[in-house]
């Protein structure tokens, strides 16, 4: 048998380059209409009237009087509404739509409409607490008693937008039977399918969701998309036609989920043998208006306190806190760039303090198997961190450059990260929340249909998981097709999120295609259906937050160098070396794929991506002015793939993803430290900061 | 009326010379290829060959392709020279979710047309205009270097 992680054509290689591929805003249809929102200019009022203009034949207004049955968007948690009813909370929030066949009308329309509002007062500031958690490890208090020292600092982090090239859009559209289909840019069918059926409420079979090709995601299009799928159904509820909306891209950053802001305190006791023996950490983060997915993100970014070492003591809290400002939300990381980015600085700023080697002092801490995690769980499956980490210091040359660039006259730096990433929901949530069910049907002629809601975003998803199911029945890829998702066909093996797809998805593809094997019949029509069941030894405590948080963790170690200008401060990425345990590659292609846009993003995190607000209103809104990397900004990488199966994975793989995205941010801020010979307690690390550090 | 040679085929059009020529292109031809990633000349996605070098249609009013040769990928995957950069990005894995794909092997074509045989910082720079969220560019350098090697006497 071949081995899987031998790189094949990726399956929509050829459409993809061509040109053919359709996405949304490719799709055409008889008879459209297009619709338009109109949002709040306040990030915080009562709307006391609304005048609208008389309008022409055909053109129509579709607010909240229009929703047949929830005025929220459904998600983990429900304060979400689809239309704004007599309150406004962020700048941008809708209040209607305007929807008719001429975009120009609905532009003269829109600017007809009179809003009066009566100003609040906003809140920008992590002030009022909407959800709080805790958990505590070992004896916190006993750590922190008689301590040879107490070494604390706050890290901040930015915003971060997703910038998927393909902005967000749906065609919404009705079919004979009452049935609302919705085709759109998204990562979760059944998410769009779940929110349109609440907020419609009707039943079930009604809606259908289907997905075209997806130009990038990242998180964006994990939850947001419901907002506009749950505005449309309402629409074409009312008016019985399809509608189309493409947001432009300054209505795209201006109004979607992007990656919470935080603010992260960490307090660490160590001893005299410079053991650090508890942790203190508290997590704010800046949800936005409406909570959404932001409890979640709280969770995961709590439970990455530790990140890769072992710490026996620990006290972590944290807030969600309620701003007047767009909703934030899933961006790939979920959470953990935050934590990661604040616990690496605080490792190295330890050992700056206690005039130590921070090499030694990770070393010293680093999780090994067997040990509790964060949350009181046990790390069971072996960790190969420290050959990892031999490699990439190895292929960096990093403790020569360590060493060679001490002077801060040479204006070049090194930084490391070691990291893991949790695989999977997080806790029970693939139990109690997702419950995956996978389908694969065989015809009459043999072939066999992969029927799961796994979206390819780019990610690769069609060739790994069909992949995986070729080589678990043996046969020829001719004879296995995995289209694109539609929820009339198919089952929902949950959302394509949270690192869970080849793992999750793949491995229940893989007890199918076996069971479908070891059952198979030549000619004749068969149906295997395979559920997830969560390892028994698996125990979660949500409300204690105790236990095993993830079912397995993928493992990281990125290395970037920087040279910064001593002149403009700005920095250039001249290197990434990365090294990374995905258990095992389904396709290394794509892996390494992944691994080069996930560094990117992290990295550019780290240093380069910029979006504040100003009173609730984004600053940044355009391509022009929130910079991302271009190919002249990227350095060339390196990455090394190594292997360290997981019993449960299909093939032994795990997550893949987000790992790529959590260690980059610090690793090239810990390089930008050296070059400038100063602690760094905020990203990005702008010029401008650098400026501010090296003046103060 | 504006006349030009669309993908090797001889065009008119009475359409409103201010037209973006992306909107023509994907509405009055149906070639959705190039696609409007920011509509403001900064993303590259609808990067398209006016007389063999890259422009954004989504900045390119239709009156400036009078008389002159426009190609779209739709045109440009006809061609041999598509063939080897197709291939070479296959096997560098320079295509991820592909919206910025097409434009990308338009700014490939352009500068290979200008350069064969480029440096990775030349075939860096001449990228630098279409952006990129997935790859992180570096499997799309090494499939330019790759096709530059294989597509020796094409370009």
């Amino acid at each position: 048998m071949k081995d899987i992680s031998q790189s094949i054509p990726k399956e929509d290689h050829v459409e993809k380059v061509s040109g053919k591929s359709l996405y949304v805003s490719d799709i055409k249809m008889d008879h459209i209409l297009y619709a338009k929102t109109v949002r709040s200019i306040h990030p915080k009022a009562k709307i006391l009237n609304i005048e609208i203009p008389e309008l022409p034949k055909d053109y129509f207004v579709i607010d909240y009087h229009d929703v047949p049955k929830e005025n929220y968007v459904k998600m983990i948690f429900n304060d979400w509404p689809v239309f704004a009813e007599k309150q406004v909370n962020y700048i941008g929030e809708p209040i209607m739509l305007i929807v008719g066949k001429n975009k120009q009308i609905i532009n003269e329309i829109i600017e007809k409409i009179k809003i009066k509002y009566q100003v609040l007062k906003p809140t920008f500031e992590y002030q009022s607490s909407v959800i709080h958690k805790s958990f505590k490890k070992g004896d916190i208090k006993k750590a922190f008693s008689k301590p040879f020292k107490t070494i604390s600092y706050t890290y901040e982090t930015g915003y971060q937008e997703q910038a998927y090239i393909e902005p967000q859009g749906f065609i919404v559209y009705p079919e004979a039977d009452g049935k609302i289909t919705l085709i759109g840019s998204i990562q979760c069918p059944y998410y769009v399918k779940n929110a349109v059926v609440n907020t419609l409420g009707c039943p079930d079979d009604k809606v259908r969701v289907i997905q075209p090709s997806v130009g990038g995601a990242f998180g964006g299009k994990e939850e947001f998309p419901s907002v506009m799928a749950c505005q449309l159904a309402v629409a074409v509820h009312k008016i019985k036609q399809p509608i189309k909306m493409i947001f432009e891209r300054e209505e795209d950053m201006e109004n979607t989920t992007k990656r919470h802001p935080s603010k992260i305190t960490l307090s660490a006791a160590v001893d005299k043998d410079y053991r650090i023996l508890g942790l203190k950490a508290h997590v704010s983060l800046d949800s936005g208006a409406y909570i959404g997915l932001s409890g979640v993100v709280l969770a995961r970014a709590m439970i990455a306190s530790t990140s890769a070492y072992t710490i026996d003591h620990l006290d972590i809290t944290g807030d969600v806190y309620e701003t007047n400002t767009v909703p934030n939300g899933a961006f790939r990381g979920f959470g953990a760039p935050q934590m990661i980015f604040a616990i690496e600085m605080l490792i190295h700023h330890i050992a700056k303090d206690l005039n130590i080697d921070p090499f030694s002092l990770r070393l010293a801490h680093l999780a090994k198997q067997g040990d509790k995690t964060s949350t009181s769980g046990i790390f069971r499956d072996p960790i190969i961190m420290e050959k990892m980490i031999e490699k990439a210091t190895e292929i960096s040359s990093y403790h020569e450059k360590v060493k060679a660039y001490q002077d801060p006259q040479i204006w070049k730096g090194i930084g490391m990260s070691w990291f893991l990433h949790g695989c999977g929901f997080t806790g029970s949530g693939e139990s109690t929340h997702i419950n995956a069910k996978v389908k694969l049907r065989k015809d009459s002629n043999d072939h066999v249909y992969l029927l799961v809601a796994a979206v390819d975003m780019g990610q690769g998803a069609k060739t790994s998981l069909k992949k995986i199911v070729v080589q678990t029945l043996g046969c020829e890829a001719k004879n296995v097709s995995f289209d694109n998702p539609d929820t009339d066909y198919i089952l929902d093996s949950g959302p394509t999120v949270a690192s869970r797809t080849t793992m999750i998805v793949g491995g229940l593809l893989a007890r199918a295609a076996l069971k479908l094997k070891q059952t198979w019949v030549d000619g004749k029509e068969m149906e295997v259906i395979k559920q997830y069941q969560q390892p028994e030894y698996i125990k979660w405590d949500e409300e204690a937050m105790i236990g095993d948080a993830y079912p397995a963790y993928s493992w990281g170690v990125n290395i970037v160098e920087v040279e910064v200008s001593p002149v403009t401060y700005q920095t250039k990425v001249k290197g990434i070396w990365s090294v990374y345990d995905v258990g095992k590659a389904i396709d290394d292609r794509l892996v390494l794929g992944q691994a080069d846009g996930g560094i990117a993003q992290g990295v550019a995190y780290g240093y380069l991506e910029v979006m504040k607000h100003e009173q609730g209103k984004l600053r940044q809104k355009t391509m022009t002015d929130y910079i991302i990397p271009t190919s002249v900004d990227m350095a060339k990488t390196e990455t090394v793939i190594m292997e360290n199966p997981y019993i449960l994975g299909p093939y032994g793989a795990k997550g893949v993803g987000e790992l790529t995205l959590v260690g980059g941010a610090p690793a090239v801020a810990l390089a930008i430290e050296q070059a400038i010979n100063k602690k760094i307690h905020k990203i990005p690390a702008t010029p401008e900061y650098i400026m501010e550090l090296i003046k103060s | 009326m504006i006349k030009f040679n669309l993908n090797g085929k001889d065009v008119e059009v009475n359409l409103d010379p201010s037209s973006r020529l992306l909107d023509v292109l994907r509405n009055h031809f149906n070639l959705t290829g190039p696609k409007e990633g920011c509509g403001e000349g900064e993303c590259g996605a609808c990067a398209v060959l006016v007389d063999g070098c890259i422009i954004h249609s989504c900045c390119f009013p239709l009156a400036n392709v009078n008389e002159k040769e426009v190609v779209t990928i739709e045109g440009f995957s006809t061609t041999k020279r598509y063939q080897t950069l197709a291939q070479s990005m296959l096997e560098e894995g320079g295509s991820q979710c592909g919206i910025c794909t097409p434009g990308m092997m338009i700014a490939a074509e352009s500068l290979l047309n200008q350069n064969p045989k480029p440096t990775d910082e030349e075939i860096r720079i001449g990228i630098s205009g279409n952006l990129c969220r997935c790859t992180g560019y570096n499997m799309i350098v090494k499939a330019i270097q790759l096709a530059a090697k294989k597509g020796d006497g094409l370009w």
